[in-house]
């Protein structure tokens, strides 16, 4: 099973509801996966600054002297914004590269969710209600966002094996199914220099289309191409930071559900999920076609 | 008599509906579907149900003489394991359409997605759009129609079902071939047709079948199943 939402909003008076609406979906496909819940939302870009998510199995005790510590090692204003297990960590663009130094050299046990001009990801193990309560989610504005509540199949119920994962700066991928090559895919994604945290599926599956990426190919090839190179069951979503899409493989067997109308384009593993988006009831309401990538962007 | 289920009092609008007389043809209105589960499954006696709006999974499942009418779309398995009556939806239908029924009528105004119809024994299935991919996978008895056009692999590893396409077949599954419309399939065709309350001749359709080569294994045909 599991259940995907996403949302994706035309119209930018929305923009201040999209955790609310987007949170209401994702609470409406718990029965799909009650192991872990995770959201990526794409907020407000913020001039010449990324934003790092940051997640801590400790967080008392690690985000404590956080923004010192960076700040310092830096040699500039790093600002830290802690939310429970989460830090939204605000990075000038130009130090980056310096800021995955400092992490590596002073804080290595926290795990980095998400780095980007506009993404946050917020996920952790339990029930949707209960992650978007612990992160506020439902408070957050954007312009789009994608949700995930999780039944494990291919590896075990941790924070890390929650979905969204990122699969390169502003871009995540979340997913419904399981791939049955994982493991080589994996393998040969280690040859190339990739690194993984998990036995996870679908981390092998962003991490391959983080590869695509890096070699050149469009959103839109990366995914053309994993129909053909990653064997198994999916419903893919992915958020970037204009846009999203979704791609199912050629089986088709997990359920997918598009809505649009003149404000919005939304995503849902049922129709369930979408009954309370506004004026649902005049959406264009479609089921997407197997093997064949769907994308819209701003 | 009307119920409400926004509130997805699902298990309470099932028993009132299994509660009703053998023999009752009782009009029953359901208000505020959004998707919802297994609404009007298991029922066992003539009634005339009508959904307002647009079901999630199995609607009118396993369902027994009562006429069902959906005035949306419909999730995945709907009037699976049908055994009579009838389910019309006037929207389009998600995948596995009237999955192992054995009897009635499912008349879909919209599309169907992949796997209509499969593993069908007996039910007739009319579908005013088009159909998806694995269309009557394995099918054994029964008819299906389709006004519109098939995806890949219709009528895979068929049986005796006999398939009805108007429009263009994307491909057709191993064993399943296209077989000459003779006068019973025309005059059963037509009455399919009047049931359904198809816009269409059943001079314009051409039929597919199977090809019985692969009834009982053969090792030379080994690559073909």
């Amino acid at each position: 099973m599991c259940g995907i939402v996403g949302l994706f909003l035309k119209d930018q008076s929305l923009q201040p509801e999209l955790g609310s609406l987007l949170s209401d979906m994702l609470v409406t496909m718990t029965d799909r996966g009650p192991d872990s819940a995770g959201v990526a939302v794409y907020g407000a870009e913020e001039n010449n600054t990324l934003k790092v998510t940051l997640q801590s199995l400790d967080p008392q005790t690690e985000f404590a002297d956080l923004q010192e510590v960076l700040s310092s090692e830096l040699d500039c204003k790093v600002p830290v914004q802690v939310i429970d297990t989460h830090a939204i960590v605000r990075v000038p663009a130009d130090r980056i590269d310096d800021f995955s130094a400092a992490m590596q050299k002073l804080k290595p046990s926290l795990r980095m969710m998400s780095t980007g001009n506009s993404v946050e990801i917020y996920k952790e193990v339990g029930l949707p209600a209960d992650v978007i309560d612990r992160f506020s989610i439902d408070k957050l504005a954007g312009s789009h966002g994608i949700g995930h509540t999780r039944m494990a199949t291919e590896s075990a119920v941790t924070t890390l094996g929650a979905h969204p994962f990122s699969t390169g700066y502003d871009q995540c991928l979340v997913h419904n199914g399981s791939l049955s090559n994982h493991n080589i895919k994996r393998r040969e994604l280690i040859h190339e220099g990739l690194t993984f945290e998990t036995e996870n599926d679908t981390e092998v599956a962003a991490a391959y289309l983080t590869h695509k990426l890096n070699q050149g190919c469009s959103l839109g090839e990366a995914l053309e191409a994993g129909i053909d190179d990653l064997d198994g069951f999916y419903t893919f979503v992915v958020g970037t930071q204009n846009g999203f899409g979704v791609l199912r493989d050629p089986i088709a067997c997990k359920p997918a559900v598009l809505a649009e109308t003149d404000q919005y384009v939304a995503f849902g593993s049922e129709y369930r999920a979408l009954v309370n988006l506004p004026d649902i009831q005049s959406a264009r309401v479609w089921e997407p076609e197997p093997a064949t990538v769907y994308f819209w962007e701003h | 008599m009307q119920i409400d289920i926004t509130d997805g009092e699902i298990r309470n609008l099932n028993q009132q509906l299994h509660a009703q007389p053998a023999d009752s043809t009782t009009k029953c209105e359901v208000l505020n579907p959004n998707g919802a589960h297994a609404i009007a499954v298991g029922l066992n006696a003539p009634l005339n149900v009508s959904i307002n709006g647009s079901t999630g999974y199995y609607c009118a499942g396993m369902n027994k003489h009562a006429n069902v009418e959906v005035h949306g779309s419909v999730g995945p398995g709907a009037a699976e394991n049908m055994m009579s009556g009838s389910l019309t939806v006037h929207g389009d239908a998600s995948q596995y359409a009237g999955a192992s029924g054995h009897g009635g009528l499912l008349n879909i105004k919209g599309n169907a997605s992949s796997r209509c119809g499969i593993s069908m024994k007996g039910i007739n299935i009319v579908v005013h759009g088009n159909i998806g991919h694995m269309s009557a996978f394995m099918a054994q008895s029964g008819n299906l129609v389709v006004l519109g056009d098939a995806g890949d692999a219709l009528g895979d590893s068929l049986y005796e079902a006999r398939l009805y396409v108007r429009g263009n077949v994307k491909s057709l599954g191993a064993d399943c071939i296209e077989k000459p419309m003779k006068e019973e399939h025309l005059t059963e065709l037509t009455e399919l047709l009047k049931q359904a309350g198809a816009d269409a001749t059943a001079d314009q359709f051409k039929r597919y079948g199977s090809a019985r080569e692969l009834y009982h294994f053969n090792i030379d045909n080994a690559s073909a199943y």
